[in-house]
């Protein structure tokens, strides 16, 4: 196993990440920046050292700065967590450099599910299903993109190569935005990724965003943990996940979970990653893969009993999966909130000291978070304080048991975002299940 | 080459008792001679006492206890590195407690993926304390000088 692991990270993840390495006697290092000396894992690490001003590029983000610690530390591998230099093929290719293990999969994985096309090309060619799309970038040809939009058929969509996660994309409606369309997605792509390079997809009206928690060893295994449903989400940043998504059958489960599996194997694959798909009308539709672990996995946790940090940290030292497809079993369902420290209905972050905390408990309740009373939530990062997960027989016990944490967890000195989580919970769209992409902002458009 | 390999070489000469080693790897070759000097020792990197209550954060590098009663003008460290006091093992050290020192002048090195850099004095005066010793791991704004 491990000897020592430097987590590269901060705030809830950093402390999830810390808690599994105990468990494996994996000794700590906590690299924090000035803003960050009383983070919770800060103060239960191992071993702790600062690296460099608040600002993120001066700190977490700082790639040999990172290293440098994991230098004189003596530690044998660093765990990225999500954000930040997660999914940064120079930082993992850098580590690997350096002597130490990187953990999550290799800087050649990173990069080819990192540019959007080359993506699109792999899943092609492994089998899994995509939107109908250019097929590759675009060029300038005006007719020629006509004519691919008129393939695939009003309305498209455009969408940045080097983008993803929502952003850099543009919906077209009618042949006559469309040229003006990609000059500006392409003029947008260049200035904020530096790769101007845009591609054209089918764009779903009422999709659900549904994704497939992937888990490979490097080594030839390659297991699925079902499905997470992300739907509900706000400008493309996701506000309520479950597991299992209401409506897909255990044969639909099996059947994109092992065409998945296949394109790991294909791609030589290695760690925790996630396949997301726009779900519409019984078909799914890849749109990207995300080569890391996510905010959400507790969902896929709950559900299955695996602890997917260790089993990272567990690929990471070259040990073979601790599951076969058979040892997977769905059983129950869980929610997860997302707890932001911001105003509820202007969205405005909300930094600032937490003068009373306290979280919710019992049977089927977890809170990862690293907030305690008096601890000071920085405005240097994003606004997510923690994760309010439960997990139930079935939705509607999951669904009971949220509503009884969210009424108990209490947050005070900052706003946070526990009532539009009571809100979503009550609302009789999410309840029935199924609900789709765009639900929640036009629930929101609604308040106003 | 990586430095873990070299730091195993150093490891490897100490535990040997031979003098001198030099070792070849294609265009890189590095050599490793004992001086006179004390052993090479391993960064000293202190850890925090396993008690699992939340304390204050204790960090990699021996250097807090001087924080509550320092007077004078504090360098402070710009990077994450190891410290060295001298420009070589056998080199003198650049600078000692009671010596006067110019704007500019090098205090030490904190040296970071095999670059070495030199820390300067921002401030002209006398060196009150040196806060960090040779071979230490040193952490972003770590205390490392007190000028006067």
């Amino acid at each position: 196993m491990l000897d020592k692991v430097v987590i590269a990270n901060r705030g809830e993840i950093a402390l999830r990440i810390l808690r599994a390495c105990k468990e494996l006697g994996i000794k700590t290092v906590a690299v924090y920046s000035t803003a960050d000396k009383n983070l919770k894992h800060v103060l239960l690490a191992d071993e702790t050292i600062c690296i460099g001003k608040a600002p993120a590029p001066d700190s977490y983000l700082n790639i040999p700065t990172i290293i440098t610690a994991a230098e004189i530390t003596n530690a044998v591998a660093i765990h990225p967590g999500y954000g930040f230099l997660a999914e940064n093929a120079d930082f993992a290719e850098q580590v690997e450099k350096s002597g130490f293990a990187f953990i999550g999969p290799k800087a050649e994985s990173i990069r080819l599910m990192g540019d959007k096309v080359s993506a699109i090309n792999a899943m092609k060619a492994a089998g899994v299903p995509c939107v109908p799309g250019s097929d590759g970038p675009l060029n300038d040809d005006e007719a020629v993109n006509k004519a691919h939009a008129k393939r695939i058929g009003y309305p498209v969509i455009i969408k940045a190569a080097g983008g993803g996660g929502g952003r850099g994309m543009r919906v077209v409606r009618t042949e006559e935005e469309l040229i003006e369309s990609i000059q500006l997605t392409k003029r947008e792509a260049g200035t904020i990724f530096k790769n101007d390079m845009v591609y054209m997809e089918k764009f779903l009206e009422n999709p659900r965003h549904i994704e497939i928690q992937i888990i490979a060893d490097g080594q030839g295994a390659a297991i699925h943990l079902g499905e997470r449903d992300c739907s509900m989400q706000r400008r493309h940043q996701k506000v309520v996940e479950e597991a299992p998504a209401p409506g897909i059958t255990p044969e639909m489960r099996a059947k994109i979970g092992e065409r998945c599996c296949n394109a790991c194997i294909e791609i030589n694959y290695r760690g925790a990653g996630t396949f997301e798909f726009l779900y519409e009308k019984g078909e799914f539709y890849f749109i990207e893969m995300n080569t890391r672990i996510q905010v959400e996995h507790p969902v896929s946790e709950m559900i299955t009993g695996v602890d997917l940090i260790k089993e990272q940290l567990r690929i990471a030292a070259g040990q073979p999966l601790s599951y076969t497809q058979e040892d997977i079993k769905i059983s129950g369902h869980s929610i997860e909130c997302r707890i932001n420290a911001e105003d509820p209905r202007t969205f405005i972050p909300s930094p600032g000291k937490i003068t009373r905390f306290h979280p919710p408990g019992g049977l089927g309740v977890r809170w990862d978070s690293h907030i305690y009373a008096d601890y000071s939530v920085p405005p240097n990062y994003d606004s997510m304080i923690g994760k309010l997960i439960t997990w139930g027989d079935n939705r509607d016990v999951a669904i009971a048991r949220m509503r009884n944490a969210l009424s108990e967890l209490v947050i005070d000195g900052i706003k946070t975002n526990i009532t539009l989580h009571q809100d979503i919970l009550n609302d009789h769209g999410f309840v029935n299940g199924g609900a789709n992409i765009h639900y929640l902002e036009k629930k929101l458009a609604d308040f106003e | 080459m990586d430095i873990r390999k070299i730091k195993k070489l150093i490891e490897l000469v100490e535990e040997s008792g031979i003098n001198e080693l030099e070792i070849s790897e294609g265009e890189e070759s590095v050599r490793i001679s004992r001086g006179v000097q004390t052993t090479v020792a391993a960064p000293v990197v202190q850890a925090a006492p396993p008690a699992p209550a939340p304390v204050a954060p204790v960090s990699s590098a021996p250097a807090k206890e001087a924080a509550p009663e320092i007077t004078g003008h504090i360098v402070r460290s710009p990077m994450v590195g190891t410290f060295y006091a001298s420009a070589s093992p056998e080199a003198p050290a650049f600078t000692e407690v009671g010596q006067h020192v110019n704007a500019g002048d090098t205090l030490c090195i904190i040296e970071a993926m095999k670059m070495m850099n030199q820390i300067e004095a921002d401030k002209s005066g006398v060196i009150k304390e040196i806060l960090a010793h040779n071979e230490d791991a040193i952490e972003f704004d770590q205390p490392l000088f007190i000028i006067e």
